[in-house]
């Protein structure tokens, strides 16, 4: 397969008067594991639907494995695998039953589909008469899976696969992600968690139908602009506001049980800023402190870029 | 082709499955002919009367004896004052007054005529024509019994603000009456094939809504939209199934109706399923066109019963059409159920062939296709 299994140039498209999508353009690799990232109402699911060929676009143009999905939207479909983000198969169909259905309809089997799906089947295959709408959270998202893949698409996509799940099946979901991958399955997953996103190969960071950058997830991170420390003290919220009136913050916002706060000058050297901070929060009668100097990971990266759009936007151009 | 036996292989799966949804199929249907068809009546028993005789005759209580025997009047209260018997009437404890003029009983004897007041209550327009007729009927075979003329002076009465003049009675010709085709007039064989109507058309339309609603609020309409099936073959996946089932339950409604109401079925039954197959096209087109405008199974719910609603009561299934005024007769010419409804009794109650109903078929077949044309027309709309 020669051709790049995803082409999204300029698609714009508007519900109404609110713009879903505002000229998103980005591209995948073969056997590429992509992922959008951005917070709810970033236009995830609408560039879904777009390339699943459930929508058209108002303008611009996108190619699914080299097919328009304006044109070519039937041989799109018999060669792709979507996985929307709210459970859609049939509840009061058993495992097999559904999974039986979606090969048939596609004109395979679950034999023939066998190898594809293997190592969730294997998982599944205990409850494979049980009711999809009786699984649990992380078995019913497993079944979507493999009804998606049970056809053996060119590109697999998959709309926030791991919203509502706990923490242990996302691992393991991811994990899987990682095992089509390497047989050579192209997949677009979108998620609004940014632990997530290092997972990908690459990632495009999006925010109200914008694309604010289109990299891997380290280059991204790495292109953050300003010394960034980690800064914890035992009351976190007057921390919060004694830190955004010192004189050179850039920003701070919260992260875990920490504080992430970013300084507005570079010239002085991160190190350097951490004992101003400190020597300035001792000041402050703040107690518990602790402050230290850390490297930017991608949700910083994102936090920046959707404070300021205009200039991510500059930055990825 | 293949695809199609597998989606009608899910839809059976799924229906079969579902207990509740078999049972309204296949139970209520039998439930609702047996409560309906015994209850809708148009039938008037049990009229309470008010008595307000001024002569105190054998004559005058000949009258209320006669009316009283017939089973249908029930005298409740008698009195000598008409305002008291007003009052009966406007707090509704009596349906109807009796007044009975003094000298009532000497007129007959010396001029062989009297007259007598009928009043009857006229919320219930229809109960009280039936009252009426009942009343005149038996007030005439007294006077044949006596020798004389006692003529009704009726006075149909909404309130006594707005009452109606008097309407007085000259029996210059007397009628007699035989019905044709019911020769008992008996209601039921005149309703079942009408409530059998009304049942296929709630499977046919209700159900193929709601289905599809279903798989658009379950997402899974979605999930199907990314696969090679085409619109065409998603439809005939629903409706195939829906159809199939509507036409059992009309075969278990015409053994019942068979059976239990002794309806007679002079005409073919092989005409009677054509017929069905036909009008069948159209409620469920109805019901695929309510499933492409509305999001949620509460909306289709509400959409099929408010039309349903009006198409019933327009259909001469409850009043006849020859009543209405001309637009609503109009009106029926395009209704669906008005064909079949008239294509049912005809065929069973008359034995109509092929020929008889023609033009009922053919008004059923127009409808059908362009219902369910709009509909199919109108789902490849809504979606890609």
């Amino acid at each position: 397969m020669s051709a790049q299994p995803l082409v999204v140039d300029a698609v714009t498209k508007r519900f109404d008067a609110t713009v879903a999508l505002d000229q998103v353009s980005f591209d995948m690799r073969p056997a590429e594991l992509f992922g959008l990232v951005g917070p709810d109402g970033a236009g995830k699911t609408t560039l879904f639907r777009i390339l699943t060929t459930l929508l058209v676009p108002d303008s611009g143009s996108a190619t699914v494995l080299g097919l328009d999905v304006v044109k070519d939207l039937w041989a799109i479909r018999a060669r792709v695998g979507y996985m929307p983000g709210r459970f859609s198969l049939y509840p009061d169909l058993s495992v097999e039953e559904n999974l039986r259905f979606f090969a048939s309809v596609f004109g395979t089997s679950i034999d023939e589909g066998r190898e594809m799906i293997e190592p969730i089947y294997n998982q599944l295959e205990p409850f494979k008469d049980r009711r999809a709408g009786a699984l649990s959270g992380g078995m019913k998202q497993k079944l979507a899976l493999c009804c998606a893949l049970v056809h053996r698409p060119d590109i697999l996509f998959l709309d926030e696969p791991t919203t509502g799940v706990d923490a242990v099946s996302r691992r393991e979901f991811w994990d899987l992600l990682d095992t089509f991958k390497a047989s050579g399955l192209s997949i677009l997953v979108s998620t609004a968690y940014m632990d997530e996103a290092t997972r990908c190969d690459r990632v495009a960071l999006m925010q109200q139908g914008h694309v604010l950058a289109v990299d891997r997830p380290s280059v991204i991170a790495a292109r953050y602009p300003h010394p960034l420390l980690a800064v914890h003290a035992t009351e976190r919220h007057a921390l919060l506001r004694i830190l955004r009136s010192y004189p050179h913050v850039a920003s701070v916002y919260p992260f875990g049980d920490k504080l992430h706060y970013s300084d507005s000058r570079t010239d002085p050297g991160v190190d350097a800023i951490a004992a101003e901070v400190r020597s300035f929060l001792a000041t402050q009668n703040v107690s518990g402190v602790r402050v230290e100097p850390i490297a930017p990971n991608i949700e910083d990266a994102f936090m920046e870029l959707m404070g300021a759009p205009e200039k991510l936007i500059q930055a990825a151009a | 082709m293949r695809v199609l036996g597998f989606l009608l292989r899910k839809e059976f799966l799924q229906i079969f499955r579902d207990r509740t949804i078999l049972g309204m199929l296949f139970i209520m249907p039998v439930i609702q002919l047996l409560v309906l068809a015994n209850a809708v009546t148009f039938e008037v028993t049990s009229v309470r009367m008010a008595v307000v005789d001024m002569d105190h005759s054998s004559m005058s209580r000949g009258v209320v004896t006669s009316l009283a025997a017939s089973g249908r009047f029930v005298p409740v209260e008698s009195s000598q004052s008409q305002a008291l018997a007003d009052g009966a009437m406007l707090d509704g404890s009596v349906n109807m007054i009796v007044v009975i003029p003094e000298g009532f009983a000497r007129k007959l004897e010396t001029m062989r005529r009297a007259q007598v007041q009928l009043i009857f209550d006229a919320e219930d327009g229809a109960a009280a024509g039936v009252m009426r007729s009942y009343a005149s009927a038996i007030l005439a075979q007294y006077s044949l019994d006596v020798g004389a003329q006692i003529f009704p002076v009726v006075s149909m009465r909404l309130s006594p603000a707005a009452e109606r003049a008097p309407v007085r009675g000259r029996p210059v010709l007397e009628v007699r009456h035989r019905g044709w085709y019911n020769p008992a007039l008996d209601y039921r064989e005149y309703m079942v094939p009408g409530i059998l109507v009304i049942l296929v058309t709630i499977v046919g339309s209700l159900l193929t809504a709601m289905n599809i609603v279903r798989e658009k609020e379950a997402g899974t309409l979605d999930q199907l939209n990314v696969t090679p099936i085409t619109r065409t073959t998603f439809i005939a996946a629903k409706l195939i199934p829906l159809w199939s089932i509507a036409m059992v339950d009309l075969m278990i409604g015409l053994v019942v109706a068979r059976l239990v109401f002794h309806v007679p079925m002079l005409g073919s039954l092989l005409l009677i399923f054509v017929a069905a197959t036909i009008y069948l096209a159209g409620a469920l087109g109805i019901g695929l066109w309510i499933s492409t405008v509305v999001e949620t199974q509460q909306q289709a719910m509400f959409l099929i019963f408010s039309l349903l609603m009006v198409y019933l009561l327009m259909g001469g299934l409850f009043t006849p059409l020859r009543g209405m005024p001309v637009w609503a007769q109009w009106a029926a010419d395009l209704n669906p159920i008005a064909h079949f409804v008239a294509l049912m009794r005809s065929v069973l109650l008359k034995g109509s062939g092929v020929r008889d109903v023609a033009g009922h078929l053919l008004a059923l077949t127009v409808i059908g296709a362009c219902v369910l044309g709009i509909a199919v027309r109108q789902y490849h709309k809504s979606s890609r």
